[in-house]
């Protein structure tokens, strides 16, 4: 990884809510570097902590009742732990920016498609109102949707254009990170597939960094150069796609992968792992996962650290420790 | 007790709107046999969630015949379709509105032995819901506890051991794993084999998720605008799909495995209007092959054994 | 047909038993203080008017004027004063806590029995059924409440049953629509067709599903219904209709009292004070009520 070149630099980010019931611990000391203009695949399923996280890169964890603890943010040179509320708003939209999961949702159904494009575009660039929407009708056109449709409202359109709209407006200002937040989950199949396509087009187009947040190992395998799989607040593997997929190291990611029905083999039984992710008001000491893991052993409730495997490839698991250890699943 | 459980033949459901007729599902026919599952496939707006009502007349068909058994219950009373309520059950997609938030575990699962009068004593209620709960592998400690303080696997358990309640020999599963995380579906899908072979289950299992109705279902029907375009054997389908639809879904999919050269098959534009849809063939205005035959919708034909394709290619090739 | 390893003994099913309804809304309604305020604010109002029932004697107590000692400012002796009567308005305070109490209860009761019924059947059923009812809903909640209740008295004659029976038609309207809007969220979900499929009647359906389900919103209508259970029968009672005069009922009270706001203001003062910590009482109970039903809200 090179060192000089990080669109975003993370180390030690915890996040917290403070409730009634308990702390919720959302985000567990997680550390996260990306390169310029590469695209990682932050995946992880329901609870594991991977919207606090972008949240959290985006600044807008409510406090109270979050509490973020974080020894360094730096997205691309600027340090974002330090910026106040106004700055902030320059920098969102303008050099990092986020798209999520519902396109019904994200869009103001009292705005045109084009005003809400040229709004971005207006308040973070030095533009006229005028300049901004020209822009902006070149913006859908980039995304596949004639010029013409910009005057026309959200409830006129279908998902996957709607979601072309909120890549649109994300994508305006040409950011330098985008965060996307399982965008593709309410669409069909079919649309899921035009709107990946597109995305990475403009991808390589503006040589934007993305953080692809998502559940489907699919996605990541098509879109990604990189994976990072979260467990309980933590990255608990990270590495290329062929260090992910062909050299897994941790349990857990083993576990995802035999969940997954096989398309080419039918007949196979699914294993999945047995229980659940654990509360986040209570997590298990040491490695959050050791509950569940085939692997367990006493070590694993000591607290976990990064091992590195290669110069891309790190695990976060204890086991390693032992002589001679590795999960069933093999190199392939 | 013949090998075919339930037969559809030219089912029909109109819904009229302001701006028009609305062909939901149009003409569809099927069968499925005893013990085995067939696979509903077809994304939003294709009409497989509104084919699963139609089954149970949750919604009455427009036209068509349902025949249950040998049985023509298409529009039989209500008070006749009761008794064949008892050996037809529905799990639904959502766990959380498709149960009673101000029910418990044991009072949702009992709810249908005591409407249907299965049981008398609340003894042997008790111990029915107990043993469904076992089956199903919920604990017996939930007994009392409210849907809103379980997780989604949980909750959708639950669902399972209501629809099990007065042991049924056929199940339409409306996309029962698709809200839930990927390891807790595995766990779900597990399941539901297992119930099968240990009940000798017919289902009929609708989803959008290739990859899972593969793992799941003997037969497959594929389904676009409320017609049937592919139906084949599961294994068939996916190694010889022969529509362009099916084509294009299946190339849809991602695989997570790398190295997978596939070519992706982009299909033109957006789904069109289900309102008063034109004599030509649904997906033509979508689809790269169409040319002049195409105006006419094709039927539906067997083109080698047990795998059905509409689409007029067959006639060219 | 039931395997012997799942039959529970006695013991066994004790543990299981459904705990009761009753105990968990109890043990839930007792969380909120405002709540348990306004339950201690009824119970106390209840108990002086009972004591009022007893310790008072209706003829002179309550009803005999004494001129000579009219409009006396609140002392030691009239802890109200007295009203132009000369009569003690504390002690026709406490005694008129029974008429607000019985006729806001019983018409809402009244109320609420029909409107619901009709407005829970409205939304389930929806079509035809639902467009009858609503639209002869909307019928009588053109007529003003006050108007409605002079017809009805009229017809059938003045006495306090005739009373709580006229405000109680008066008010099914409103009813009957909170109950239809909270059914129709309710009856797209789909655990109501996962019933039907399991063979539940229309009727089990209604009741044990749709009701406790749309039942926040009714449960809040009925506070406010009581509410206005009391200021109506204070309108018809001041127009000679309601309760009749001499009778301390708060609101006729509260209408007499008007001529003389400006210098005597006690004699309006304290039976609008009376009005209003009722309506609280019932309000601050409805709210918990409401709470304490939803299996949802943190316990």
């Amino acid at each position: 990884m090179d060192k000089n070149n990080l669109v975003l630099d993370v180390k030690n980010l915890f996040v917290r809510y403070e409730t009634e019931d308990g702390i919720v611990r959302a985000v567990n000391g997680l550390n996260l570097q990306i390169e310029r203009g590469k695209a990682i695949g932050l995946v992880g399923e329901t609870g594991a902590g991977k919207t606090t996280t972008a949240l959290s890169l985006l600044r807008l964890i409510p406090k109270p009742p979050g509490v973020e603890e974080c020894d360094k943010m730096v997205l691309d040179g600027l340090d974002m732990l330090s910026l106040s509320v106004k700055e902030l708003e320059k920098v969102r939209g303008k050099d990092i920016s986020m798209i999520f999961q519902d396109p019904m949702t994200a869009l103001n159904p009292v705005f045109t498609v084009g005003d809400q494009i040229a709004e971005s575009i207006f308040l973070h660039e030095e533009v006229t109102y005028a300049e901004a929407r020209k822009r902006a009708i070149e913006m859908l056109e980039v995304v596949g949707i004639p010029g013409e449709r910009a005057n026309e409202y959200p409830h006129q359109f279908s998902g996957g254009m709607k979601q072309r709209v909120v890549i649109a407006i994300a994508l305006a200002c040409h950011p330098k990170l985008l965060i996307a937040d399982e965008p593709t989950t309410a669409l069909d199949v079919t649309i899921q597939a035009q709107v990946l396509e597109l995305m990475k087009d403009l991808r390589k187009q503006y040589n934007t960094s993305l953080i692809m947040i998502t559940h489907d190992l699919g996605i990541v395998a098509e879109i990604c150069d990189e994976v990072a799989v979260m467990y309980s607040g933590n990255i608990v593997e990270k590495g290329t796609l062929e260090d992910v997929f062909n050299k897994t190291k941790h349990p857990y990611t083993e576990g995802l992968f035999n969940s997954l029905p096989n398309i080419n083999d039918r007949k196979a039984m699914l294993t999945p792992i047995k229980g659940l992710m654990p509360d986040p008001t209570n997590i298990p000491v040491g490695c959050p996962f050791h509950p569940r893991c085939p692997y367990m052993d006493e070590d694993c409730k000591k607290p976990q650290w990064e091992r590195a495997i290669s110069d891309t490839h790190y695990v976060r698991c204890s086991a390693y420790d032992r002589p001679g250890f590795h999960i069933k699943r093999r190199e392939r | 007790m013949s090998d075919t459980i339930l037969e559809v033949k030219n089912l029909t459901k109109h819904f009229k709107t302001k701006r028009g007729m609305l062909h939901a599902v149009d003409g569809i026919n099927f069968s499925v046999k005893r013990g085995q599952t067939l696979g509903l496939v077809g994304e939003s707006g294709c009409g497989k969630t509104t084919v699963g009502r139609t089954l149970l007349r949750l919604i009455e068909p427009t036209s068509g015949e349902i025949i249950f058994e040998g049985k023509n219950i298409t529009k039989i009373s209500l008070n006749k379709l009761r008794h064949v309520r008892k050996d037809m059950q529905l799990i639904f997609q959502d766990p959380y509105s498709s149960l009673d938030p101000r029910k418990t575990v044991s009072q949702i699962i009992s709810e249908p032995i005591i409407a249907n009068k299965i049981f008398k004593s609340s003894e042997e209620i008790h111990a029915r819901v107990a043993e469904l709960m076992a089956t199903v592998g919920l604990a017996a400690r939930l007994f009392n506890t409210y849907p809103h303080e379980l997780d989604g696997g949980r909750r959708q358990r639950i669902g399972i051991a209501r629809a099990l309640a007065m042991e049924p020999k056929f199940i339409v599963c409306d996309e029962p794993v698709s809200a839930l995380d990927v390891s807790i579906q595995a766990q779900i899908l597990n399941l539901l084999k297992e119930l099968q072979a240990e009940f000798n289950l017919s289902y009929i299992f609708i989803t959008h998720d290739l990859s899972v109705v593969n793992h799941f279902s003997d037969e497959i029907a594929v389904m676009y605008l409320g017609k049937i375009v592919e139906k084949a054997p599961a294994e068939q389908l996916f190694k010889n799909p022969l529509h362009p639809y099916t084509q294009a879904l299946l190339s849809a999919i991602p695989i997570p495995e790398l190295g997978v050269k596939k070519k992706r098959i982009l299909l033109k534009g957006e789904i069109t209007s289900p309102i008063n849809p034109p004599e030509e063939c649904r997906f033509k205005k979508r689809c790269v092959y169409a040319y002049d035959k195409c105006d006419k919708h094709p039927d539906l034909v067997e083109i080698s054994p047990d795998h059905y394709i509409s689409c007029h290619l067959v006639e060219k090739n | 047909m039931i395997s012997e390893k799942w039959k529970y003994s006695p013991e066994e099913l004790k543990e299981y038993k459904k705990r009761s309804m009753v105990k968990e809304v109890w043990r839930n309604y007792k969380k909120s203080p405002s709540a348990m305020m306004g339950l201690v604010i009824l119970v106390v109002i209840v108990i002086m008017a009972i004591i009022a029932q007893v310790v008072y004697d209706y003829e002179d107590d309550i009803v005999q004027q004494d001129i000579m000692n009219r409009l006396q400012k609140p002392s030691a002796e009239y802890i109200f004063g007295t009203d132009q009567y000369g009569r003690n308005i504390f002690a026709r305070i406490l005694y008129g806590a029974k008429y607000s109490l019985a006729v806001g209860i019983v018409s809402v009761a009244i109320s609420c029995f029909i409107g619901s019924t009709l407005g829970l059947i409205a939304g389930y059923y929806g079509g035809r059924l639902e467009n009858i009812i609503l639209r002869t809903c909307e019928i009588f909640v053109g007529i003003p409440s006050v108007l409605l209740g002079i017809a009805i008295m009229a017809a059938f004659g003045q006495s306090i049953v005739v009373l709580m029976l006229a405000i109680g038609l008066v008010y099914v309207p409103m009813f009957a629509r909170t109950a239809r809007a909270a059914v129709l969220p309710v009856r797209d979900q789909e655990y109501i067709e996962a019933a039907k499929v399991s063979g539940v009647s229309d009727f089990r359906i209604i009741f044990t599903h749709v009701l406790p389900n749309s039942m926040s919103p009714i449960i809040v209508q009925v506070t406010m219904g009581v509410a206005n259970g009391i200021l109506t029968a204070s309108q018809l009672s001041f127009l000679g209709l309601g309760i009749p005069v001499p009778a301390p009922e708060w609101g006729a009270m509260l209408s007499s009292g008007r001529e003389f706001i400006r210098d005597y203001s006690y004699l309006t003062f304290f039976p609008g004070l009376a009005i209003m910590i009722t309506v609280l009482a019932f309000n601050l109970m409805g709210d918990g009520l409401r709470d304490a039903l939803d299996p949802k809200l943190k316990q």
